[in-house]
């Protein structure tokens, strides 16, 4: 493979993206216009704004000695960004959550200070716990709801127990909560990490453009003509878009900081968002290239690429969470949904880089991306020829 | 050693039900301007794209200055250099830029390339807008750009497919004389058009084909002397009763 080569044409793609209004605007403008509009309309320009939330609760604890549950209220009481209103029945409760009076209701089950009471005893030796669970209703239509306070509940169940937010045990379980922390708590915040995968995702449709139309106007057949190699020219195609990808990955990162994300995280986390979003990047000239080669011409692959490009928006950026159950069971079969639930777990749940679910993603993100763009390629080799 | 730049052995080419090529043969000569004479659809660009390596033949064998255009693809396509029928530049570049990319994809050096580009830049009259983007180019200026393209690297053999549709007078002598300098550097150059004066006016020799069937050879005072025609258009239209500007 010749460097000079793949340089020259990955620097030619470039120049294209920069160059042609069209391109620059799908790839670079539309993001940043887009969460300027979005993040600006939740988070505000210049600084997050502390959003709160109204829990419902009904408190059915029998308090010993120790009170878990005043304690777990105090707790959250203390977060400052959560309202608890207390019910006597469940009917009530509900109610108000079906009213939009409260986002969500926790009901907190008879056993809990005995709960916690076995687990101080024996901290070291989970089957003397007496485990239980809390029941949290949520307010589905509430993207911020379904999102942000199971998060915020079980941070405050880890506080009551005295635990790290590292810890993988406790006797204590939720129906919908993670085990790791929710250090933001804009509205912003939670849209950021999906604002990541969305910009990306508009890589596929540049990507099938851009190989029907040099297809169309006989530029693909001339390079043909050369001595480059079908590796080189695919390298080079991956190399650009890549650095597209990166730049884009920039982009949205400035102009959410301009908005005021602040996520408690650093160097590494950081690194780690970006190289996610470059091997994304992989899965998303994949599904251009199978566009390509499916597309007769250019305003052909413009269409046809909303095959892959809607499933990933909707199922598996910040849209997502939003959608009901089995568009959520469907989010399984998308990259982005990967992607999306990585960088909220390193930039909202403070999850490290390390930890179980973030590597899980990276594996299944890393992996379909690179079965992807291999079909892509040996699709596009052989029905379109390089 | 072998004398020819191209050799063509009973080469066939269908698509589908259609016989594009039907059994072609031929022999063009090394440093030989050779024209491929017949009307749109008659097999030119084909015979052209299987000498490139671009498309595969049903049956026959080429080669190009003794290497298969199958076998040793990459070998030839270090030899040759092709001005296709479209006007294929990129319109996001400037010609200079358009020059670098091809440069570098035949693996020229900077120094080279320079030298190159400047050179040919100034025979057909760009220099000055070397630097502007393409997108903004005259359509003559646009088939001149694509003429150098292909001849950046400085092929030994030339393919030039209609170098000259759509160009204005002016701008088709130009390419004329830029094409009479390639034959005397001892390129060989393989020249197709359906304009029977330019096939007269240039070549060494012609071929005319027509439905993929080679109907004549030879020089072009040759051939309109055996035919007792005035011209080349007049022998196309003895040979097959058609004009060569009909669609076949």
């Amino acid at each position: 493979m010749k460097i000079q080569r793949v340089a020259a044409l990955a620097k030619k793609e470039l120049k294209k993206t920069i160059r042609e209004p069209a391109v620059l605007f799908m790839i670079f403008l539309f993001p940043v216009v887009f969460v300027f509009a979005f993040g600006a309309s939740l988070g505000g320009v210049g600084g997050s704004q502390t959003v709160t939330y109204n829990i419902g609760v009904l408190n059915l604890d029998h308090a010993t000695a120790v009170n878990a549950s005043q304690t777990l209220l105090t707790t959250l009481h203390d977060t400052k960004i959560v309202n608890i209103h207390v019910y006597a029945t469940n009917k009530t409760a509900q109610s108000d959550l079906s009213q939009g009076t409260v986002q969500a209701v926790m009901v907190i089950p008879a056993d809990f200070s005995q709960s916690l009471a076995s687990y101080q005893a024996a901290p070291t030796a989970p089957s003397q716990w007496i485990n239980t669970t809390l029941s949290l209703y949520l307010d589905k239509g509430s993207l911020i709801a379904t999102e942000a306070i199971p998060p915020i509940i079980q941070q405050a169940l880890l506080s009551v127990a005295g635990q790290s937010q590292q810890a993988m045990q406790s006797p204590f379980g939720i129906q919908t909560a993670s085990l790791v922390e929710v250090k933001a708590t804009s509205a912003l915040d939670f849209i950021v990490p999906g604002m990541f995968t969305f910009a990306s995702i508009f890589l596929i449709m540049m990507v099938a453009q851009s190989f029907t139309q040099d297809r169309e106007n006989g530029m693909m057949k001339r390079i043909r003509i050369t001595p480059t190699t079908p590796t080189e020219f695919m390298a080079s195609q991956v190399v650009s878009y890549m650095g597209i990808a990166l730049i884009q990955a920039a982009l949205v990162f400035a102009m959410t900081y301009a908005l005021g994300f602040r996520p408690d995280v650093g160097a590494p986390e950081y690194g780690f968002a970006f190289v996610l979003v470059l091997i994304f990047s992989l899965s998303n000239i994949g599904f251009g290239l199978i566009t390509a080669t499916i597309s007769k011409t250019a305003s052909a692959a413009t269409g046809l690429s909303f095959i892959f490009l809607l499933p990933q928006l909707f199922l598996g950026t910040f849209v997502g969470a939003s959608l009901s159950g089995s568009a959520q069971v469907a989010g399984k079969f998308v990259p982005s949904s990967y992607v999306t639930n990585a960088l909220t777990s390193l930039f909202l749940r403070g999850a490290s880089v390390a930890s179980p679910t973030i590597l899980l993603d990276f594996t299944v993100v890393s992996v379909s991306c690179v079965v992807i763009l291999a079909a892509g390629i040996v699709l596009y080799s052989k029905y379109c020829k390089i | 050693m072998n004398e020819y730049a191209i050799t063509i052995q009973n080469l066939t080419k269908k698509f589908e039900d259609k016989t594009a090529l039907d059994n072609l043969s031929l022999q063009i000569a090394k440093g030989e301007l050779f024209g491929l004479l017949g009307p749109n659809g008659a097999g030119k660009t084909t015979t052209i794209n299987i000498l490139c390596g671009v498309i595969k033949p049903t049956s026959g064998e080429a080669q190009i200055y003794g290497y298969d255009v199958q076998k040793e693809t990459q070998k030839v396509k270090e030899l040759i250099g092709v001005c296709p029928q479209e006007t294929a530049i990129y319109p996001y570049l400037s010609g200079a830029e358009n020059l670098e990319l091809f440069g570098n994809l035949h693996g020229m050096s900077k120094k080279l390339l320079k030298e190159r580009s400047k050179l040919l830049l100034g025979k057909l009259g760009l220099s000055e807008d070397a630097k502007r983007l393409s997108a903004k180019y005259s359509g003559g200026m646009k088939r001149r750009l694509s003429l150098i393209l292909a001849l950046i690297h400085d092929p030994q053999l030339v393919f030039l497919d209609e170098p000259t549709v759509a160009m204005d007078p002016q701008s088709r002598h130009a390419v004329w004389d830029f094409i009479r300098e390639q034959k005397k550097q001892g390129k060989t150059v393989i020249l197709t058009t359906h304009y029977m004066e330019e096939a007269e006016e240039l070549c060494d020799r012609v071929g005319i084909i027509d439905h993929g069937k080679l109907i004549a050879l030879g020089t072009p005072r040759d051939l309109i002397a055996e035919g007792q025609v005035k011209n080349l258009e007049e022998l196309f239209i003895k040979l097959t009763g058609r004009t060569i500007r009909e669609e076949a």
